[in-house]
Parts: C-alpha cells; structure tokens; sequence
C-alpha cells in the first residue's frame, strides 16, 4: 500500500478530475433543488447528484484506491448499483404521492385523475 | 506533488458538497409542503454519503465505504417509507 503523495501525477490528476466533476454536478442539483418554483421542477434537480454526482466521486475513489493498494478495487461498484436502483424507485413514489396529494385537494395545476375509470365503468 | 492535487481537491470537493448540503437543508426546513421537505431530505443524505466518500480518499482508509453504503441504504428506506405515508397516511397496512 502506497502513500497517498507517491501516486504517479496522472492518477492525481485523473481522480481530481473525476472528484471535480462529481461534486460539481451535486451542488448545482442542490443549487436547482433551492431555486425551481414548483414541486415538480425540483423533483429533477437531485437526480443530477445521484447519477453523474454520485457516479463522478466513485470512479475517483475507484482510481484513487486502486492505484493505492496495486489492485483493482471494485467494491464501489456496490453503491452505484445500489444508488441507480434506488433513485428512479424513491422519487416515483414521492411523486405519485405528491400528486395524489394535490389531486386530492382539487389544484388547478396538475392533470386531473384518469378517464379511464369512467370510460370502463360508464360505458 | 500528486499529494497536493488530491488533497486541493478534496477540499474544493468537501466545499462544494457541504453547499449542496446547505442548499438542501435550507429546502427541508422552507418547503412549502410536506413532499418539498421529504425531497430536501433525499438530497440531503446524497450528499451526506458522498462526503463520507471524499473523506474515504483523503485518509485512504476503505472503512468510509460501508459508512456511506449503510447511509444510502438507510436513506432509501427512510424515503420510501415518508413517500408511502404521504400516499396512504400510514407506512404498514
């Protein structure tokens, strides 16, 4: 296991970049989350951290241990799977449950509920 | 010299999580409904886990890594659980 000042300058330079990158793109999904005005616009925004966000810092610490411990490291594979599985499943919820919850209340901005209930039903 | 790059870095990198952090924060506690502050709450603990991986590349131990995949984990139970009882009004039925 090297230190991490003996690291040959590209693979410096490599995670660097990739860290750059990811923590960027998080903090400008953080910086839309803030500043969208309504509820389904700021839905979109953190998805920018969970995707590249999320996937920038891991290739960097992906290329950072690897060069490390002169093996291939892998296990941050785990959290990408696990971040892109999860994300689209929790914000869908979110966003029906948002949506149900403003139907519900009868505001004007959102579609109403589907016709497709009273075209099986009526007819 | 390789030192200094990876260390610069993850200081800008820490900085501009800890603004995300921020900006969510300031998300969760305006919201001006319940799902704004549940999703303020998503971004928050994001950008929690991936702080813990930057800390990870700065001291070079692999101990952070189960540290932020049990806070995605538990992030994404806690979501869905707050996502369901926005829909229904209760976690278990």
């Amino acid at each position: 296991m090297t230190p991490l000042s003996e690291l040959p300058v590209w693979v410096a330079l490599l995670t660097a970049f990739f860290l750059l990158l990811g923590s960027g793109l998080t903090f400008l999904g953080a910086i839309g989350l803030l500043r969208f005005k309504s509820f389904y616009e700021r839905i979109h925004a953190p998805t920018l951290g969970t995707t590249w966000g999320a996937g920038g810092i891991l290739v960097a610490s992906m290329i950072c241990f690897s060069a490390l411990q002169s093996r291939p490291v892998l296990h941050e594979v785990l959290i990408t799977i696990f971040m892109v599985v999860t994300t689209p499943v929790s914000l869908m919820l979110l966003a029906r449950a948002a949506l149900y919850r403003d139907r519900t209340e009868g505001n004007d901005d959102v579609p109403p509920f589907e016709p497709t209930d009273e075209l099986s039903s009526g007819r | 010299m390789s030192g200094h790059i990876i260390v610069w870095s993850v200081t800008i990198a820490q900085l501009l999580l800890v603004g995300a952090m921020g900006c969510a924060l300031l998300r969760f506690i305006r919201g001006p409904r319940a799902q704004d502050r549940v999703l303020g709450f998503d971004a928050l603990y994001v950008a929690a886990m991936l702080l813990v991986l930057t800390m990870g590349i700065r001291t070079g131990s692999t101990i952070y890594f189960e540290a932020a995949l049990a806070i995605s984990l538990l992030g994404f139970v806690s979501t869905v659980a707050l996502a369901k009882f926005l829909m229904r009004g209760e976690v278990i039925e």
